[in-house]
């Protein structure tokens, strides 16, 4: 690539994405975004409804190309779908290793569903799972294939609050441990802030808001970081006139 | 303050208990007939005795010459149902996977499907004569149809989800066609079978009364220029138990098939 690397501090990016546009019919869903993930890097990307984040992920999954523009993904990838998606005849441990072959399949699932604490359920029927089952499952099937770069599509979103902390460690824990890079897109602002390193905020079909977040994990609340976040995605709270003043800061 | 008592079944008279069972009009039912046909109030020649047709159906047994007949017509049954299967399977994996083969198959089909097969009869009965093809033809074609619309509407009605996951998981289009679009029609196609089972035998009894000189039917028509209602009956009842058995098939593959389905899950825990 010719392009200019935005942050020389990071090191080769997995993911690139340069001029990325992809419209549908008349409409511009994303218009000319610039992305790169490192490799190993925990980014979080923030949007309302119709903000482009399911079209930008499906690019990244392999499903939709672009209009235009270049999209450089590796091979390597998995995804991990907001309604698990297992399929419901097939038993815990065979959606693990969907499409994989290999005679040590059932072993390497049972691996991939011990580390997300579902290995006692391998043998069962995906309908007769709960919600966080199904969603660890999903995150077994994503694993067991090492990949280079983990989609998250609102993993959490349909979970009940309790689940989703639970969630949340479970996901920092194997990304500590397999180092993929991550790509979770989300539309909670805390959920972005507790996992991220880095949080973009997407509107319009641009980037419009970028920050980086170095503190330590767990993070305590960060209320200034939050109402940035909030602004750029058009909440204003009446009460907080700190939100003006936040921006104001960061753009000096 | 009311008291709930436990409720005590052998509380309640004999007769009460008994009068609400669900078997007991069929079996007040059958007395009756027996009555009605052992005073003369019912002449053979109308409606044979429940004795009498128990008594026939023992004998024809006994010779083998139900056995025989049942068997023939089964035959009959098992491969126009076999052909049909196989068509309307076939044309509905190529109509519901692929927009070229839609266009080419639906329509004809949607067009065809409206005939009544049975008006068909004189049509077969001129190409195929009145041996056994225009037999297994009739009930072949009148088993392509549910067969056909079923598993093409399943096909069809395959969540897109899934497929979609299967691809970001980078399965191959066979693979996907094998582990998530088949398996996902599977209950579709098993409704098409059921209809068609019972397609096959309502079938049967018609095609079975082109010249036939075997098979249930063959044996009603001997019996109706006889004037013998007991082999008639008997033959009705055979009938019966075939539309019987065709269920229970379905409900086995069913139980076999859609282990994963929580009605069944819950069902057998």
């Amino acid at each position: 690539m010719t392009a200019p690397i935005p942050f020389p501090t990071r090191p080769q990016p997995v993911v690139a994405l340069r001029r990325f546009t992809r419209r549908f019919g008349r409409n511009t869903v994303i218009d000319g975004l610039d992305l790169e993930i490192a490799e190993g890097e925990f980014v979080a990307l923030l949007g309302r409804s119709g903000s482009g984040k399911t079209t930008l992920l499906r690019t990244l999954a392999g499903l939709d190309g672009p209009s235009e523009g270049e999209v450089r993904v590796p091979k390597s990838r998995a995804v991990v779908f907001q309604d698990a998606r297992l399929l419901p005849w097939q038993r815990v441990w065979r959606n693990v290793v969907l499409g994989l072959g290999g005679r040590d399949a059932r072993e390497r699932a049972e691996k991939a569903l011990a580390e997300v604490g579902l290995d006692h359920r391998a043998d069962a029927w995906p309908l007769t799972l709960s919600g966080g089952e199904a969603q660890r499952a999903a995150l077994a099937r994503a694993l067991v294939r090492e990949p280079k770069v983990l989609l998250l599509d609102e993993p959490f979103a349909a979970l009940d609050a309790l689940t989703r902390i639970q969630m949340h460690d479970l996901v920092l824990g194997l990304w500590r441990r397999h180092r993929p890079a991550v790509l979770l897109i989300t539309h909670d602002i805390d959920e972005a802030i507790a996992l991220a390193d880095r949080v973009l905020v997407l509107d319009g079909g641009r980037i419009v808001a970028e920050e980086q977040i170095t503190d330590a994990r767990p993070r305590s609340p960060d209320a200034a970081l939050r109402h940035r976040l909030l602004a750029r995605l058009g909440v204003t709270h009446a009460s907080s006139p700190a939100v003006h003043d936040a921006w104001a800061r960061a753009a000096e | 303050m009311a008291t709930i008592l436990p409720h005590d079944d052998s509380r309640r008279p004999l007769l009460v208990r008994i009068g609400g069972a669900r078997w007991v009009s069929p079996l007040v039912l059958l007395v009756l007939w027996e009555i009605g046909a052992r005073t003369g109030l019912i002449p053979a020649r109308t409606l044979a005795a429940p004795s009498a047709v128990l008594a026939t159906m023992g004998e024809m047994i006994a010779s083998g010459e139900l056995g025989h007949n049942v068997l023939v017509s089964l035959g009959r049954a098992g491969v126009g149902l076999a052909i049909g299967l196989l068509v309307g399977g076939l044309l509905a994996v190529v109509a519901g996977l692929s927009r070229r083969g839609e266009a080419a198959i639906d329509s004809p089909v949607q067009m065809l499907r409206t005939l009544p097969t049975l008006a068909l009869t004189p049509l077969f009965i001129v190409w195929f004569g009145i041996g056994e093809t225009p037999k297994i033809v009739l009930i072949a074609v009148a088993t392509t149809f549910p067969v056909y619309l079923n598993l093409y509407n399943g096909i069809r009605g395959v969540d897109a989800r899934l497929i979609e996951a299967a691809r970001a998981f980078g399965l191959t289009q066979g693979q996907i066609i094998r582990d998530v679009v088949l398996p996902g029609a599977l209950p579709s196609l098993l409704v098409g079978l059921r209809y068609a089972l019972s397609i096959s035998i309502l079938i049967l009894v018609v095609a079975e009364q082109i010249n036939a000189s075997s098979g249930l039917g063959y044996l009603i028509n001997n019996a109706r220029d006889f004037m013998r209602t007991d082999i008639i009956v008997v033959c009705l009842m055979v009938y019966a138990a075939l539309g019987l058995g065709a269920d229970a098939v379905v409900r086995l593959i069913e139980r076999r098939s859609l282990v994963w389905r929580p009605t069944i899950l819950e069902a057998r825990s």
